[in-house]
């Protein structure tokens, strides 16, 4: 394998639960901490609401997603970016997310999204 | 580095389309698909208002002729499947919103 | 160039895959290279032996196959997504003590790793989603 790293962004853009998109993306980005690359999240449109407390997705018999999402910082993912109209749209204030993530205004977004050499979207 | 943003859907069936052009850079390209085509009907030109003149927009003439879209917006640049290849290789990475 | 591929939609029911196969087709013909395509989420159904599309109709799976054969591809099928989705091969078949398994020749399972690598190892990757 070759030695130069390339950075790489997942870009989350749906809802949890109701697809398997979240869960697909986390999958994704845990199989990158193992091959050390540089690897950045993106939450957009819908998936900030991944982002929410307290999920108990036991009651509709799935795995509870925000649990893997804390986990990440564990495996070395620490880039977590988040779109900020997407938060206000949705009302959700950036106090009611636990996880450490960094707010993006759009032109931050499309800056993020231009230096990496690899992008991913779920 | 450049981007080529492929958008495969409706501007009403999701965010797709909106969601590419907050995240497009000047010298990006964006390139319409499957039922992506249909954001070149006129009512939806607003969507594309923000647009700068440093973003080229193409669309797959594939998709657009299976759709009954014979009179092309003369916005977008009809390419075919080699086109869409051609233009992979061009711009430095490809971003799909869908 | 140096290309991968990856369908996250379902065949028939999106148009994912068969953009995937067109989109394969013109990258081989230009003279570029495609170090693999990798089926994940509902992708997978892309692997699945047992479609029976009418004779009218592309049969999605046999053409992927078809074209692996050709070029020889690598067509590789997410293990997770696919043993949850009912797509086995004989391994998985024997490992979930299943009566049959439904494969299509040409297409492997395995992980997520091979999402990764191909990202590292290709000069591009396109998604067609759904």
């Amino acid at each position: 394998m070759r030695e130069n790293k390339k950075s790489f962004l997942i870009i989350n853009r749906k809802a949890p639960y109701g697809s398997s998109a979240a869960r697909d993306a986390l999958d994704v980005a845990l199989t990158f901490s193992v091959f050390e690359q540089p690897l950045s999240l993106l939450f957009m449109d819908d998936a900030v609401l991944q982002l929410l407390p307290n999920h108990q997705a036991n009651t509709i018999g799935q795995k509870n997603l925000s649990a893997n999402l804390a986990m990440l910082e564990m495996y070395d993912i620490d880039q977590l970016y988040v779109c900020r109209q997407a938060l206000s749209e949705r009302g959700i204030r950036p106090d009611q997310i636990s996880l450490n993530i960094t707010l993006l205004d759009t032109h931050a977004i499309a800056a993020l999204i231009k230096q990496q050499d690899q992008v991913l979207s779920f | 580095m450049t981007t080529l943003h492929v958008i495969n859907k409706t501007p009403s069936e999701s965010s797709a389309l909106r969601d590419s052009l907050i995240a497009m850079s000047d010298g990006d390209a964006l390139l319409l698909i499957e039922n992506g085509v249909y954001a070149t009907l006129p009512a939806y030109s607003e969507h594309f208002s923000r647009l700068t003149a440093n973003v080229q927009c193409y669309l797959l003439t594939d998709d657009a002729q299976a759709r009954g879209l014979n009179d092309l917006n003369q916005d977008f640049c009809g390419i075919d499947y080699d086109g869409f290849v051609e233009l992979s290789c061009r711009y430095s990475k490809v971003v799909s919103w869908f | 160039m140096i290309f991968s591929i990856v369908v996250t939609g379902a065949p028939y029911s999106s148009q994912a895959s068969a953009s995937a196969l067109q989109f394969s087709r013109s990258v081989l013909k230009l003279g570029h290279s495609i170090h693999r395509v990798f089926f994940y989420a509902d992708g997978v159904h892309s692997g699945s032996a047992l479609a029976s599309p009418p004779q009218d109709e592309s049969n999605i799976p046999a053409e992927w196959s078809e074209l692996a054969r050709q070029h020889q591809l690598d067509l590789v099928v997410c293990i997770a997504a696919a043993v949850r989705r009912g797509i086995l091969d004989e391994n998985e078949a024997r490992r979930y003590e299943k009566k049959g398994h439904n494969l299509a020749a040409d297409f492997t399972l395995s992980g997520l790793g091979q999402l990764v690598e191909a990202g590292i190892l290709s000069d591009r990757v396109v998604t067609f989603g759904a």
